[in-house]
């Protein structure tokens, strides 16, 4: 409150930054321009009190192809398609057959993966549903 | 009386010549509404700026530890082959290219694709363009088993399908609009011209099978 009396430099100090404060929320919170192609899983993450999963789906195409996930370990092409859950992890299925300690890191790191906004619904996000014009964003289109 | 003519014909050509110029000087400030009254986005284009940082691109939470630590898309992106739309970054050119080297196999570091060399052409409606499926292309990153028999019969004429059910993530939609290319490159898919295109063409190749 002495800032607000005091005025002079602390006040305007205190505006640019209220004023920076909108212009991001205005640019960033109010539409999601995530990765084509990001996958949010949240079947389980909002009920556990836990953010949801972002899978990079760019991120991992540079290193693997489609096959090694889709084939080898079994994922299937549907986002919310497959019951995954910690304990599988661990038990080395889904993410869990690399992200071990060996290939990639380990399950501990559980803010890496689990980076979502809490309430993000399940899906593939930027999809051709949620592209069409006057669809509701990234609630819709949810596959 | 030539002189008069001439006379004449030099204003009409001065007057001519300068006029659209003062014209344009004094609609000049009268064109500012008109500009805000069409700047709806009719084609419904997407924003400029894409392939945000996780921090930035709202579904990361910018509160969490992690987002922090992850990959700015753009760092990966650098030297890949661009695209208009998707990732906006073409994902075949890079692997044909050599930028980008994934792995075929999870247990085996080493292991090569066996892809399949046909293409299987796709006959479609009207004066549209035949779509071309190229085997080779999709057996680089894919397994036989990933879309036969479950999205695909392996059988000519036996999977119908529409650009409609496409968008809703059935057959080529199950990747085409989800994580591979958009379905808005027609011309990525759609890339064979017809010969005689119009009317006797459509009929000729039937109900776009």
């Amino acid at each position: 409150m002495s800032m607000w009396k005091n005025g002079g430099i602390g006040s305007w100090v205190a505006l640019a930054a209220f004023a920076a404060t909108l212009a991001l929320g205005a640019g960033g919170a109010g539409e999601a321009r995530a990765e084509f192609g990001d996958i949010v899983m949240n079947q389980y993450s909002d009920a556990a009190g836990i953010r949801p999963v972002v899978f990079p789906h760019w991120f991992h195409r540079v290193r693997f192809s489609c096959k090694a996930c889709h084939s080898d370990l079994g994922i299937k092409f549907k986002a919310g398609g497959n019951d995954i859950t910690m304990v599988k992890i661990m038990d080395g299925l889904y993410c869990g057959a690399c992200h071990n300690g060996k290939m990639a890191w380990t399950v501990e790191n559980c803010d890496l993966c689990h980076t979502g906004k809490q309430g993000t619904p399940t899906q593939a996000h930027e999809n051709t549903i949620q592209r069409l014009p006057g669809s509701a964003g990234t609630g819709a289109g949810k596959r | 009386m030539t002189k008069i003519f001439a006379l004449a014909a030099l204003i009409a050509v001065v007057l001519t010549g300068t006029s659209p110029e003062v014209r344009a000087q004094a609609s000049a400030p009268a064109a500012q509404p008109v500009a805000g009254a069409n700047s709806f986005n009719r084609l419904f284009r997407p924003p400029p700026r894409g392939n945000l940082p996780p921090a930035e691109d709202g579904i990361h939470d910018p509160s969490s530890p992690g987002t922090r630590e992850l990959q700015a898309p753009l760092e990966a992106f650098g030297p890949l082959q661009k695209s208009g739309t998707g990732n906006r970054v073409d994902w075949a050119a890079s692997l044909q290219t050599g930028k980008i080297a994934p792995r075929w196999d999870i247990a085996k570091p080493d292991a090569k694709p066996e892809a399949l060399d046909l293409n299987i052409v796709r006959e479609v409606k009207g004066s549209t363009p035949d779509v071309v499926f190229s085997h080779a292309r999709h057996g680089q990153i894919l397994d036989c088993a990933n879309c036969h028999p479950t999205i695909f019969e392996a059988k000519k004429g036996a999977n119908p399908m529409s650009m409609a059910s496409l968008a809703l993530g059935q057959s080529c939609g199950v990747c085409h609009g989800r994580v591979a290319f958009p379905n808005a490159e027609c011309r990525a898919c759609h890339s064979k011209p017809k010969a005689g295109a119009g009317p006797a063409a459509a009929a000729k190749t039937g109900a776009g099978k």
